[in-house]
């Protein structure tokens, strides 16, 4: 019996052979990454860099460019201008109203999303009433209302409530319905297979298994709900926010953001304004990577539905 | 091994009279797609007893899986009725617990105790924490995933999950299991592990099981009684015995007869009409 040979059919026939695992060793299994690729793996580290770099350019046009102040302050004006107003002016205060406003819209308007939702997935004219009125309604720029709003609930929250809830409204409920939608067959069957029926199965089975578009619908509405305020409050004078809905007396503190932004502007204190403009960023990434962000973290991504 | 059944009478004398756990007699299932209304199953008749391992098989098409949605009560019958322990099954319910061929059935949600202790709570079987934690403990052990009780599925193996849905399923202690193609989307190698598995599991329980397959092999090996069904639509074809057989046959003479009947059965359509059949 030769070893090697070709059979007639051209097939190369070789020896056969079995090994023995685990004697020859195995070679380098795992070895740690240089220091080097270990530093630029830190993803908040990267986003720093490019921040500090921005900061340094910001400076140096302003300061090299000679620009007036009264148009483009340097970033050390905006950031002494923003210190100032948190200690002795009460940017603070301002944030909290703007965000108290903020935060009852984004409840009631999540519970009406809720309850529009909950029409859809029981009734074939729930859903066509939401398919229509979200097809109809959330091109609609919310600040667009805000006329009327002003007419029908007078120049008070009321006015600007309104509007947020437009804003927050459709983004959550067109996401939360077609996520819905997007549930697996199967999953609805184990659902159904356990006696889930009515709200249980909304809530124990559809809204976990169709969290990550629900997620994503409060997002869009939040983010929505923010720029709104902002410009809601800009279009107002922000004095009107006073909860006693009364027009805020002059140099009131009573106002939102978007208040002192405007007012600011008014007064030619324009480190002011961009330390206004600071914050509004600045509260919005502390929602988004603070709230948004550790709730993805915590469900969608530990659940493996959402890739990290 | 006794040949085709032709009546509902056994051939042995003693036979002793029990009541089947599931009666299904003369059911037609349709469904709609957009523009045809489609005959699944036409005037289907079986029975199921305690601790069966009955094989629905047949070709695509044949309404296998429709059935068994028929039986879960996701589907009503436009003609027949299906009977579970003489009551007619109108909705799905935790007394016939489905087991999917897709991975996709287990809550992601919720980690491998969890999906067994929520469907305890939720499904009317158990009404205490503590208590459904301790049968879902008892069925994670049999089929043996301690290690991973705190696991969510998205991280576990598609033949652990399918192991965490049986474990489920069986948890429920429903009247009957019904399983859907189970093991069709796992790798030759598991498969053949979670046959064997399956049938020790019942050893150990005996419960009472419907099973969907299309593979002529796994039904030989799985069912205890196995029922063929021809496609387009789907019509009983016969009633065969294969409850002597499980994997240690697979080899045997025995095993590859009855494979090779019920494979000429399965195929006896496609050839022309006047050729006869080795039948038995």
């Amino acid at each position: 019996m030769a070893d090697q040979s070709v059979t007639s059919s051209g097939i190369y026939v070789r020896s056969e052979f079995v090994n023995e695992i685990g004697v020859a060793g195995t070679g380098e299994v795992e070895r740690r990454l240089s220091v080097f690729e270990r530093i630029t793996n830190i993803d908040p580290l990267r986003k720093f860099t490019i921040l500090i770099i921005m900061v340094v350019v910001w400076e140096l046009y302003a300061r090299i460019g000679n620009i007036n102040e009264l148009m483009f302050p340097t970033f050390s004006a905006t950031g002494a201008a923003l210190v100032d107003a948190l200690v002795n002016a009460s940017l603070l205060v301002n944030v909290w109203n703007s965000l108290k406003l903020l935060l009852s819209g984004y409840a009631i308007g999540i519970s009406i999303a809720a309850v529009l939702v909950i029409l859809a997935v029981g009734s074939r004219i729930g859903s066509d009433l939401l398919t229509t009125l979200t097809a109809m309604l959330n091109p609609l720029p919310a600040i667009a209302l805000l006329p009327m709003a002003m007419l029908w609930f007078g120049l008070g929250p009321g006015a600007i409530i309104f509007t947020l809830l437009h804003s927050i409204i459709w983004p959550v409920a067109l996401n939360t319905h077609s996520g819905f939608q997007s549930v697996s067959e199967t999953l609805r069957m184990v659902g159904g297979n356990y006696g889930l029926r009515g709200l249980k199965y909304i809530f124990k089975i559809l809204v976990p298994a169709a969290f990550p578009a629900i997620l994503t619908g409060l997002r869009i509405g939040w983010a929505y709900a923010w720029r709104t305020l902002i410009a809601a409050e800009l279009v107002f004078g922000g004095q009107v926010v006073d909860t006693s809905g009364q027009l805020g007396a002059e140099g009131s503190t009573s106002g939102g953001l978007g208040w002192i932004i405007f007012e600011n502007q008014m007064e030619n204190q324009t480190p002011y304004v961009f330390a206004g403009l600071f914050m509004v960023i600045l509260v919005g990434i502390t929602i988004e990577n603070g709230f948004f962000r550790n709730i993805e973290e915590r469900t969608v991504r530990k659940w493996g539905m959402q890739k990290s | 091994m006794n040949d085709t059944a032709t009546g509902t009478a056994g051939q042995s004398p003693a036979v002793p009279t029990v009541e089947p756990i599931l009666d299904v007699s003369g059911v037609t299932l349709q469904y709609k797609t957009k523009e045809h209304l489609i005959t699944a199953t036409y005037r289907v008749d079986f029975q199921v007893f305690q601790s069966d391992r009955f094989v629905l098989l047949g070709p695509s098409g044949c309404g296998k899986s429709t059935l068994l949605k028929g039986v879960a009560g996701y589907m009503r019958p436009v003609e027949g009725t299906m009977k579970l322990k003489g009551r007619v099954i109108t909705e799905p319910g935790p007394d016939r617990v489905m087991v999917f061929q897709e991975f996709d059935q287990l809550l992601p949600w919720k980690t491998v105790k969890q999906n067994i202790t929520f469907a305890l709570m939720n499904g009317g079987k158990c009404s205490s924490k503590q208590e459904a934690n301790d049968v879902a403990m008892e069925y994670i052990s049999k089929v043996k995933l301690e290690r991973f009780e705190d696991t969510y599925p998205h991280m576990l193996s598609g033949g652990m999950k399918q192991r965490v849905a049986i474990a489920r399923g069986m948890a429920m202690e429903p009247d009957i299991l019904l399983m859907d193609e189970p093991f069709a989307a796992l790798d030759a190698l598991t498969r053949r592990q979670m046959q064997e598995e399956l049938l020790q599991l019942w050893d150990d329980t005996k419960f009472t099981v419907l099973f969907v397959t299309h593979s002529i092999e796994e039904a030989v090996i799985i069912g205890s009684r196995i029922l063929i069904l021809s496609p387009h639509p789907g019509q009983v074809k016969a009633e065969l015995n294969a409850h002597q057989m499980g994997h240690g046959d697979v080899g045997d003479k025995d095993f590859a007869q009855l494979q090779e009947k019920i494979h000429a059965m399965i195929f006896a359509d496609r050839v022309l009409e006047d050729e006869t059949l080795p039948n038995g």
